[in-house]
């Protein structure tokens, strides 16, 4: 423990810094040399992410042009402001930001975080997956990365197909693999997933190169179309690599009406589980509603990029000041 | 008592699972980015010393446990208890078997023991880092022997039998490492 008098230091040493620096003009390069725009979007929004498993920070507007207080909320990801961008003409775009998430901080996680984003145009979450493998070869010198289904690992590494499985055959191979939970195993499909995969799954996986892992179960798609040939998945990946999950991406959901009843279910849920329903971003639905180019994105943690470049063990390695110093 | 979120969790925080009082080694906040947020705990349970992984749905709360370490010296035993004291407030507490376990075979008349207090009563007596007994009973060293050939076992006055040296003899006061009970050195006259 550091005593209360160092507290006003950084926990980051300077050649850290200046390695994060280096990071992010490298990132830039590689953005500059694709020809994707460099955008900046706001931070605080009206409207906000209604998943279940996100919390925002929110904070009072008391100067607003109808005199009328208003709460704005901190965003969790760029997404909505970008892809209005897009549905606006923008073409492919790309953002460095930070990023707010009202939740716990622990090795790899801090409330307040950057983020990269960014969206092409004319991509699917296939030719996503290749490029952003680029940017890794790029950024950490990894070798080219695996790319494995969902269902394919989930049989890999546990013997079970995760889009079949009923809830019993989850809980029994958790207990199988030794999940002792405090209040009991979860009753339901998507939670007992989530287990088996980040506690049995993820550590075993990219040890070597990045590993693209997509088609999710479309009961976890966020914001990612559903598979145009087996509705069961949908066309989501995440990148793992050495135990650490370090991007998310979609090939986009254009459908307003479809993402407008993924709000709605989120928040029926929300109210279920005796949370708060939250207002959805209507300027999100409405650019929808015009029309999103078809495109896939994906945001990747820069921090967490820096702690792999760096083999740093804690995000506080590689930030300035992490929450209980800001 | 005090309820502690999962926030809260660190290594050291003595909490309730199970109806038994247990100590944090651990702790690991796992978040998928779409998902469920839970703490990866590894806990050791300070009554049966067993160390065990539980993972809790970050949220969750767990009830504290009133667990304290205190320093007393070791007084005697009755034959059913054994008494311990406060050296400053001379106050005397007496821990039963279970609470004291294998560590009664390092239990000196005057150590100064750490007793773990749960809700007040004695759960565990942990002897000084080193102790010095001495040896009741060895078999005679062979002449000329030198220390590092294997060495004999050597019965204490408190019944534990420690392997020492070939040239230390019965009636020596020697002093050993409760932790690994290995001997250490000759005790210094």
């Amino acid at each position: 423990m550091q005593t209360p008098s160092d507290a006003w230091q950084p926990t980051a040493a300077f050649d850290n810094l200046r390695q994060r620096a280096a990071l992010l003009r490298t990132i830039r390069e590689f953005f500059y040399q694709r020809d994707v725009l460099e955008v900046d979007t706001p931070l605080l929004s009206h409207g906000t992410v209604t998943d279940v498993h996100l919390a925002a920070f929110s904070s009072a507007f008391s100067h607003s042009e109808t005199g009328k207080p208003e709460t704005l909320y901190l965003q969790t990801s760029p997404e909505y402001a970008m892809k209005r961008l897009l549905c606006a003409g923008s073409d492919s775009i790309y953002q460095i930001c930070k990023a707010f998430r009202h939740e716990g901080a622990g090795r790899f996680h801090n409330p307040e975080f950057t983020m990269l984003e960014w969206y092409r145009t004319g991509f699917d979450h296939h030719a996503l997956m290749a490029e952003m493998d680029e940017l890794l070869q790029a950024t950490l010198n990894t070798d080219p990365a695996e790319k494995v289904s969902y269902q394919d690992v989930f049989i890999r590494q546990l013997s079970v197909d995760p889009l079949t499985a009923p809830v019993e055959v989850l809980q029994k191979k958790a207990v199988e693999c030794g999940l002792d939970m405090n209040a009991g195993l979860p009753d339901d499909a998507d939670t007992l997933l989530q287990l088996l995969f980040s506690l049995y799954i993820e550590p075993l996986i990219g040890a070597d190169s990045p590993c693209f892992v997509y088609g999710f179960p479309a009961s976890q798609a966020a914001l990612a179309k559903v598979n145009a040939d087996d509705p069961r998945t949908a066309d989501r990946f995440e990148v793992y690599f050495k135990g650490v999950e370090l991007a998310n991406g979609f090939y986009e959901l254009a459908n307003a009406s479809e993402q407008r009843q993924r709000f709605l279910a989120d928040n029926a849920k929300r109210e279920e589980i005796g949370l708060p329903p939250l207002p959805v971003d209507e300027y999100f639905l409405s650019a929808l509603a015009s029309g999103l180019p078809d495109c896939a994105g994906v945001a990747l943690g820069i921090d967490r990029l820096l702690m792999l470049k760096l083999g740093a063990s804690h995000i506080q390695d590689v930030i300035t000041f992490p929450v209980s110093r800001a | 008592m005090a309820f502690y979120s999962t926030n809260e969790f660190k290594g050291g925080l003595k909490i309730m699972l199970d109806g038994e009082p247990c100590n944090i080694l651990e702790n690991e906040y796992v978040k998928p980015g779409k998902g469920q947020a839970f703490n990866r705990v590894k806990i050791r349970k300070l009554i049966s010393g067993k160390v065990l992984e539980k993972t809790f749905r970050s949220g969750e709360t767990v009830e504290g446990a009133d667990v304290m370490d205190t320093e007393l010296a070791y007084l005697y035993t009755d034959g059913e208890f054994y008494h311990f004291m406060n050296n400053d407030t001379f106050e005397q507490i007496a821990a039963d078997e279970k609470a004291v376990g294998e560590n009664v075979k390092w239990l000196k008349e005057n150590d100064v023991c750490t007793i773990t207090l749960w809700n007040g009563a004695p759960i565990t007596v942990s002897p000084p880092n080193f102790v010095e007994l001495e040896i009741t009973e060895t078999d005679p060293g062979l002449k000329g022997d030198t220390a590092g050939t294997g060495g004999k076992p050597a019965t204490l006055s408190t019944g534990a039998v420690v392997r020492v040296p070939l040239f230390v003899q019965t009636g020596e006061v020697i002093r050993v490492d409760t932790r690994s009970g290995e001997y250490v050195s000759r005790a210094q006259k």
